[in-house]
């Protein structure tokens, strides 16, 4: 154990401290933030002025649609059918619609458009109804509590029983009036982000692994190491430390983007009169903190400029599980793969081969992301449930899958499954590798890998 | 006593036996020959006492038992084929591979000192590999091979690459390992080496151990009851007072004596060959030619080609 802890830390410490890791660990977050201030940008410097419709059959939403410097809301009065008929000729952006509801307070929405539904509208439009519906809640629970004064109720409490999660869903009217799903969604970017991600990370730190074994190879210094340590240790050691510059990377990359995303937005928006999506952050926290006894604030913040909102839509992704399954099957799935491509480092003689093995090995990992479309179209139907499930897609596609909601079980499943093909390709790799990193000169064909994975020892 | 001992080892590959109920036994505090052609298996039997693989059959013993995996601490290996991290220092290198054989890192760093001292490299600590020459990466990986002190030392061809200044300078390194205390397994197609060196050998070919024994023993069983004797000219033929049982392989004559090479019956010594040259020649000298290693080599190999064809 003592030996496998060396190798991680040589693997390790070689890599992090070369210049083109300090140079991508700079470049990566600058880029990412990019991708993410640019979009908010743009977005804030459209002027152009969208309408939406508003068909409201709850009527308790009425007048509390207020118009904003891009969006004009005006109310419609027809059911919803003839709503929708009209929808391509009234040149309206959206059309919000909002079911009436028997018992409960609508707590669902639809928006029907033509094109995609711009996000700044749709969070502006969610926001509306989840403070309408929390200032509804929270007169009743006032009004509640002022007859019954003997209990005291914290302030955090009272809030937690208020909030409102308001479920809106975008469709498109087609020209013949036909329906189909707008994916417009945040979480549809983010699923594909971070598949895209997990797709580049394995790609990007398991051929890292395969240099690593074939700069050992062809440096001839395997033969001094696995005369101290088992040639699984090294294996082993090199496809860990590699993973924990991975590591290191990624958690660089998030800190520092959040630090630029932060920095960047603060200055964008200083000066204007609305408050900062921080600014505003902090003081949602600062309500929430509040100690017992003091005056509940009733008023929710009124429209804040479109910066704010697409910040509360980022901000109402679930980051602890979005982050804690990216990890997991960001390391898994860089396990897996990595033995791959120690054993393919071990069986040629110069990154030249290494073609012919490379490829069958891409296939699922490239078949992930040309079907990452189809599987963001239907995430819980049967093909993506599958591909979720078997260990060489998984990692891709459950983390396209996992923003918009999958059964625990489901994800348990395919961790658990995925921990079994990790555990199977390092054993099947290990024995191709232990043969291979002592061959040379050879000329090595699948024959010859299927005969070293049946020697015996 | 015996170190390293391998009995009936046998290594098959796809298609072709690398060692064939392969035996040795390297004894304690001596310098063991390895020798054979390319391709023979050596390399394969070194593979196999370093436990890099592991023989289908025969047993490995160490020290009197079994060889363990832990017995890797007590064995230094060189092998033929050299190389380093090119891009590391030659400090860091030496430190991770001498942990690697089980020292901490404090003694690594001690016993490297004293090593780079008495080398006179000690200014190549920070330097990367790939900036020294090849022959200074062989001496840091010389060194790399003894630091921890091993009980058995292997080395594959190493003075292969190395000038004759530094090459004279291991040769005297791997002379005092063995004059403290340090078994020896020395693999080389140099005879020359051998001869130097090696205390008992073994020829392998062709997957087999074909000869092996301590180097004077086999000498003498090489002996082909042949002199080389200098004496005055003479002017009749060797042939004419000798019986015919007496062959006469080479004569050549230098400006003050002439000189044969006599190839004697099995069952008469010097001294008849002697008695027989006496009456007519005067002899300024008469030696033995003992058969060098590579003449041995070349013969049992040889033979055994055409034995075999």
């Amino acid at each position: 154990m003592k030996k496998i802890f060396l190798i991680i830390q040589r693997e390790y410490l070689t890599r992090v401290k070369k210049r083109s890791f300090i140079i991508m660990t700079i470049l990566g977050p600058v880029l990412m933030a990019a991708t993410i201030i640019i979009p908010i940008y743009l977005a804030t410097q459209t002027n152009e002025l969208k309408t939406v419709a508003v068909l409201d059959e709850t009527g308790i939403f009425k007048g509390k649609f207020k118009d904003t410097d891009n969006i004009r809301f005006h109310y419609l009065t027809q059911d919803i059918n003839t709503a929708k008929a009209n929808f391509a000729r009234s040149g309206d952006h959206a059309l919000l619609y909002i079911p009436k509801t028997e018992v409960t307070l609508p707590n669902n929405a639809i928006i029907y458009s033509e094109n995609n539904v711009n996000i700044n509208v749709k969070s502006h439009i969610k926001n509306v109804m989840s403070r309408q519906l929390e200032e509804m809640k929270l007169q009743a629970r006032l009004r509640e509590l002022q007859g019954d004064r003997e209990n005291q109720v914290s302030v955090d409490d009272i809030l937690r029983s208020i909030k409102t999660s308001v479920d809106i869903n975008t469709l498109k009217i087609g020209d013949d009036g036909k329906e189909s799903k707008s994916y417009t969604e945040l979480s549809m970017i983010l699923g594909m982000f971070a598949g895209i991600l997990i797709y580049f990370f394995i790609f990007m730190f398991g051929s890292q692994v395969m240099r690593g074994v074939i700069e050992e190879k062809t440096s001839r210094i395997v033969e001094v190491i696995v005369s101290s340590v088992k040639p699984f240790q090294l294996m082993m050691g090199k496809i860990i430390g590699v993973g924990l510059v991975g590591l290191t990377q990624f958690m660089l990359w998030v800190v520092l983007t959040f630090i630029i995303v932060t920095a960047v937005t603060a200055t964008m928006t200083s000066g204007s009169a609305t408050q900062t999506a921080t600014e505003q952050l902090l003081k949602q926290n600062q309500v929430n903190i509040q100690p017992e006894g003091q005056q509940i604030p009733v008023t929710p913040q009124k429209n804040g400029d479109e910066l704010t909102e697409v910040m509360d839509a980022i901000h109402s992704v679930d980051f602890p599980v979005m982050i804690g399954s990216f990890l997991f099957f960001f390391v898994v799935g860089y396990l897996l793969y990595a033995a791959f491509f120690a054993a393919i480092g071990g069986a040629v003689d110069s990154e030249a081969d290494t073609q012919q093995f490379m490829f069958p090995i891409t296939i699922p990992l490239i078949l992930s992301i040309i079907l990452s479309q189809f599987i963001i179209q239907d995430p819980d139907g049967p093909v993506a449930f599958w591909l979720s499930i078997f260990p060489l897609t998984a990692p891709v596609i459950m983390m396209i899958r996992i923003p918009f909601g999958v059964p625990f079980w489901e994800v348990f499943l395919s961790m658990a499954i995925l921990i079994l093909g990790f555990l199977g390709t390092t054993w099947l790799a290990a024995k191709i590798y232990r043969t291979g990193i002592l061959m040379y000169g050879k000329k090595i064909t699948y024959g010859e890998l299927w005969k070293w994975i049946r020697y015996k020892n | 006593m015996i170190l390293f001992a391998a009995d009936n080892v046998t290594k098959q590959y796809s298609g072709h036996k690398a060692l064939d109920k392969v035996s040795v036994a390297v004894p304690e505090g001596k310098i063991f020959g390895l020798l054979g052609p390319n391709g023979a298996g050596k390399t394969t039997l070194i593979r196999i006492i370093n436990q890099i693989i592991a023989p289908d059959e025969g047993a490995l013993m160490f020290n009197g038992r079994k060889l363990e995996p832990g017995d890797i601490s007590a064995i230094g290996y060189l092998p033929e084929e050299r190389g380093l991290y090119k891009k590391m220092t030659v400090g860091e290198q030496s430190l991770y591979l001498a942990q690697l054989k089980g020292l901490t890192h404090h003694e690594a760093l001690t016993r490297l000192k004293f090593w780079f001292d008495k080398f006179e490299i000690r200014s190549w600590w920070n330097r990367k590999v790939e900036e020294l020459s090849k022959g200074m990466q062989q001496k840091v990986q010389f060194l790399i091979t003894i630091i921890h002190e091993p009980r058995l030392l292997i080395f594959d061809e190493p003075f292969s690459g190395f000038d004759p200044i530094n090459a004279s300078l291991l040769k005297d390194e791997i002379l005092a390992q063995k004059e403290k205390g340090a078994t020896v397994i020395f693999s080389t197609h140099n005879m020359a080496s051998v001869e130097e060196l090696c205390d008992d050998i073994a020829l392998i070919n062709k997957s087999k151990v074909v000869l092996d024994g301590s180097v004077r023993e086999i000498k003498k069983k090489y002996k082909t009851n042949t002199y080389i004797v200098s004496f005055n000219s003479f002017d009749k033929p060797l042939e004419s007072i000798l019986p015919p049982a007496f062959q006469v392989l080479s004569e050549f004559s230098d400006a003050d004596h002439r000189h044969a090479t006599l190839k004697l019956p099995i069952d008469a010594t010097s001294n008849d060959m002697i008695r027989l040259l006496l009456p007519h020649v005067t002899i300024y000298s008469v030696n033995e030619r003992i058969p060098n290693m590579n003449d041995i080599f070349i013969q049992v190999v040889s033979n055994r080609e055409v034995s075999e064809n």
